[in-house]
């Protein structure tokens, strides 16, 4: 029994070494580095040309740049190319490689990378978002330091595309090892926990400020708060309104901005009852889309009235908004009309990890049944969302946001033309066609953007859709770090942030 | 050597049972890992060549057998949503949580030895009253709700660790498992006090039988006659129970860890789940299921160690 006792005596002793190991918990005070709280791992491919998810973009921005890269407000400069030419015919397109850019593995960036990514891109089997626009790409050739891209035919946004990633074409796995030449470089990730940056010291251009940043995954969005508190988080983007309430007295400073993001109950038009135009507009009449913000969003987003965000600025139209006052007689009247006056009932599909479409479809329920519209929440999952309800268009009604890939009215408004496969609504509107059919064909930039508004006069004036809000996006940041920029795209740029 | 065959054999055939079982529930169940990884770029088209790349599309008995072979040949296959290997993304995330698991059964013995015996033998005192009324009260308590009162108490109004601070034991072990002593805390805390109550009844039960009495009439000391013969006896159950508890904590761990943050098996379980990464789900399954066949296999082993008559 001896031995009994000295094993329990290591045990106990054991024990108590591991609670003296506690007191060794929190030193965090290197100045040049962050951690920052990303809602998701980045189940994705690394590979820039591959990822879909929004939120992997928006971390691969860092990492990569394209021949131009978007500013914060939108503006396309040059980073990879030092200038570039567009011809008088709109047609063909000369970037001058910049002198000496790096990639993160230390080689130079050469015209050959530049042609292997293109065409990388190009193949129209690849499953890259790029595939549909470089399907206009007649001929792309390197001459000396000079990239020349000639098109079929013009097309205004071709720049937003040139945002393309630029790899290395010696890189033999972009899928787990990415190499970019953008300001901060990849270093390690551990799935679920975190993925490492650092800091790119031949950045060709300004450099970075913080040196080590840290991705960390907090995939449980109940206990946010308590890691900003705790300080093992110093900024989280996209923090609920709740959220703001708890951090208040915290060493935090809020930033507001918006989430660019069209939110809407979406209509699937092929619905019996939503192939009436005057069912739709009843439905945008009886909703009040200011209460849903008050009740919902502490009063904060903004109102919207069409497929578009007003960080789009030229294309975006504020007077769409104002289309549909809430006026439930008009509402009564025109269900009436359209033969649905004793009533209409149908499911609004809405993707169960998104809470702020949640509260928003909560509200609309309610306001629904001033009208005798009877409307039931459906809470699926994701990714049943994405088979059934974007792919499948098998629903009634879904509340999501819909957001930009690219700065383009097209990436907004492509997808509601009667034959595309993004489509998911079932919109179909001959006039809606040949609007944006004339708008992608015209060379020149303030018709197409007048062609494009009367696409979003038309989808407001049908009512495709009962538009709701732009979301308002509050940032978290530790009150010793400052230069958080807000974007009109889903990206977030980490060079820009600083101590102090 | 015969019996040890026996159960090698059993362990075997379970194991292959449980493939199976995570295979084909797979299979059933909704969900296309193709469209998961499209996401809102899907069409029809782009989900039909994905699943052709992937190989789901070809029959399920085919796609068992291959992945049993290569399961054989130590290969998990790739991850989805990783592209990388299933067994290089795991082997961090075992380590994490078998060192938390670890933690949580140390503690238990630890503590619930020493206070199972005080209050086997102070069966009678007003102490005992107290520590049985505590302990039903914290048996009551899931770990997952201790759990969250742990960060709270010690996170917030200690603060002797920062919630959501997890260190990787790759970079900093000792940080890594002071770290993880809370949430083994917290799943350890029922854990402990089901082996006191275990220990102090098995121990009485045994106090009254003939053989206690018998030695007591040889003039034995009470003391000796508890750690010598009471003890010894009542240890079987109480051990039995440990095994069991040991493959319950590994499997309990996933919760916990998402109340801490604490990037293990749990954490990846779950979020592979969502999004349809079978290779990495069946691979945690089946070796969660593994944890649990070896640790009941362990017990079945030790009980002959302890007692030479006992046939399993």
């Amino acid at each position: 029994m001896k031995t009994i006792k000295k094993i329990m005596g290591l045990i106990l002793m054991s024990a108590t070494l591991t609670v003296a190991f506690c007191g060794c918990g929190s030193d965090k005070a290197d100045s040049s580095s962050i951690t920052i709280g990303i809602p998701q791992d980045l189940e994705d491919s690394l590979d820039p040309h591959v990822a879909v998810a929004a939120g992997t973009k928006e971390i691969l921005f860092n990492i990569f740049e394209g021949l131009v890269k978007p500013d914060k407000n939108g503006d396309l400069n040059p980073a990879v190319a030092d200038s570039y030419e567009i011809s008088e015919d709109g047609l063909t397109y000369t970037f001058h490689l910049r002198k000496g850019v790096k990639f993160h593995d230390g080689s130079t960036v050469t015209a050959d990378d530049v042609l292997f990514c293109i065409q990388k891109n190009a193949d129209a089997d690849s499953s890259s978002a790029y595939a549909s626009a470089f399907s206009n790409i007649k001929e792309y050739r390197a001459e000396g330091e000079n990239i020349i891209i000639t098109l079929n035919q013009k097309d205004t946004d071709f720049l937003q595309y040139m945002t393309m990633a630029i790899i290395p074409k010696s890189n033999a796995n972009p899928d787990t090892n990415p190499i970019g030449t953008g300001p901060y470089k990849y270093v390690s990730r551990s799935p679920q926990e975190n993925i490492v940056l650092t800091r790119f010291d031949g950045y060709w251009g300004e450099k970075a400020h913080i040196k080590d940043v840290t991705l960390k995954i907090c995939a449980s969005a109940d206990s946010i708060v308590m890691y900003l508190l705790g300080g093992s988080v110093d900024l989280f983007a996209r923090v609920t309104t709740t959220q703001v309430d708890q951090l208040k007295d915290g060493n935090f400073d809020i930033l507001e901005g918006t989430m660019n993001l069209v939110q809407a109950m979406y209509l699937n038009n092929a619905f019996e009852p939503f192939k009436d135009e005057r069912v739709r507009q009843a439905l945008c009449y009886a909703i009040d889309r200011q209460e849903i913000l008050n009740i919902s969003f502490a009063g904060k987003g903004t109102v919207i009235g069409s497929s578009m965000f007003p960080a789009f600025g030229k294309y975006y139209i504020d007077e769409t908004k104002d289309v549909y006052k809430t006026d439930l007689e008009k509402a009564k009247a025109l269900l009436k009309e359209a033969g649905y006056e004793t009533g209409l009932s149908f499911s609004i599909t809405v993707p169960s990890n998104y809470q702020p479409h949640i509260d928003t479809a909560t509200v609309i329920v309610e306001q629904l049944k001033k009208i005798g519209v009877d409307a039931k929440i459906k809470l699926v999952e994701w990714d049943s969302w994405v088979a059934d309800t974007y792919v499948g268009r098998n629903f009634e009604a879904t509340v999501v946001g819909v957001d930009a890939s690219q700065m383009t009215a097209r990436a907004m408004l492509e997808r509601f033309t009667s034959d595309s496969g993004k489509n998911f609504i079932n919109y179909s509107n001959s006039e809606y066609d040949a609007k944006f059919a004339e708008a992608v064909a015209t060379t020149d930039d303030a018709k197409a953007t007048a062609l494009y508004k009367d696409c979003e006069w038309i989808l407001t004036n049908t009512a495709a859709n009962v538009y709701i809000q732009d979301l308002a996006e509050f940032v978290a940041i530790n009150k010793k770090y400052t230069g958080y920029e807000f974007y009109p795209i889903y990206v977030m740029d980490i060079s820009k942030i600083r101590l102090k | 050597m015969k019996y040890v065959i026996k159960k090698l054999l059993t362990t075997l055939i379970t194991l292959f049972a449980v493939s199976a079982l995570v295979f084909f529930s797979f299979s059933v169940i909704p969900g296309n890992p193709a469209v998961s990884r499209l996401g809102t770029e899907a069409t029809p088209e782009k989900i039909e060549k994905l699943t052709h790349e992937m190989g789901l599309d070809r029959p399920l008995p085919e796609r068992y057998g291959e992945w049993v072979l290569n399961i054989l040949h130590g290969d998990f296959g790739k991850s989805y949503s990783y592209n990388q290997k299933v067994t290089s993304l795991l082997s961090e995330k075992i380590g994490t949580t078998l060192i938390l698991s670890v933690i949580a059964i140390i503690l238990t013995v630890a503590v619930a030895f020493p206070l199972g015996i005080y209050t086997a033998r102070k069966s009678d005192s007003k102490l005992d009253v107290v520590l049985t009324s505590l302990n039903q009260l914290i048996m009551a308590i899931p770990s997952f709700f201790s759990g969250i009162l742990i960060t709270l108490l010690f996170g917030f109004v200690f603060k002797l660790f920062t919630p959501g601070a997890y260190v990787s034991y790759k970079v900093n072990f000792l940080r890594c498992v002071g770290y993880l002593f809370f949430p083994a805390l917290a799943i350890a805390l029922p854990k402990i006090s089901m082996v006191v109550k275990l220990l102090k009844d098995t121990a009485l039960k045994e106090a009254n039988k003939d053989y206690v009495v018998t030695a007591y009439s040889r003039g034995n000391a009470t003391r000796a006659v508890f750690y010598k013969h009471v003890l010894k006896n009542a240890m079987i159950p109480v051990i039995t129970f440990l095994g069991m508890t040991f493959a319950d904590i590994i499997a309990g761990s996933i919760i916990v860890e998402q109340v801490f943050s604490v990037p293990g098996l749990g954490r990846i379980l779950l979020t592979s789940i969502s999004g349809r990464d079978y290779p990495m789900v069946q691979a945690i399954i089946l070796l969660l299921s593994v944890f649990v066949v070896i640790s009941n296999l362990a017990v079945d082993f030790m009980y002959r160690a302890f007692d030479k008559r006992i046939r399993v």
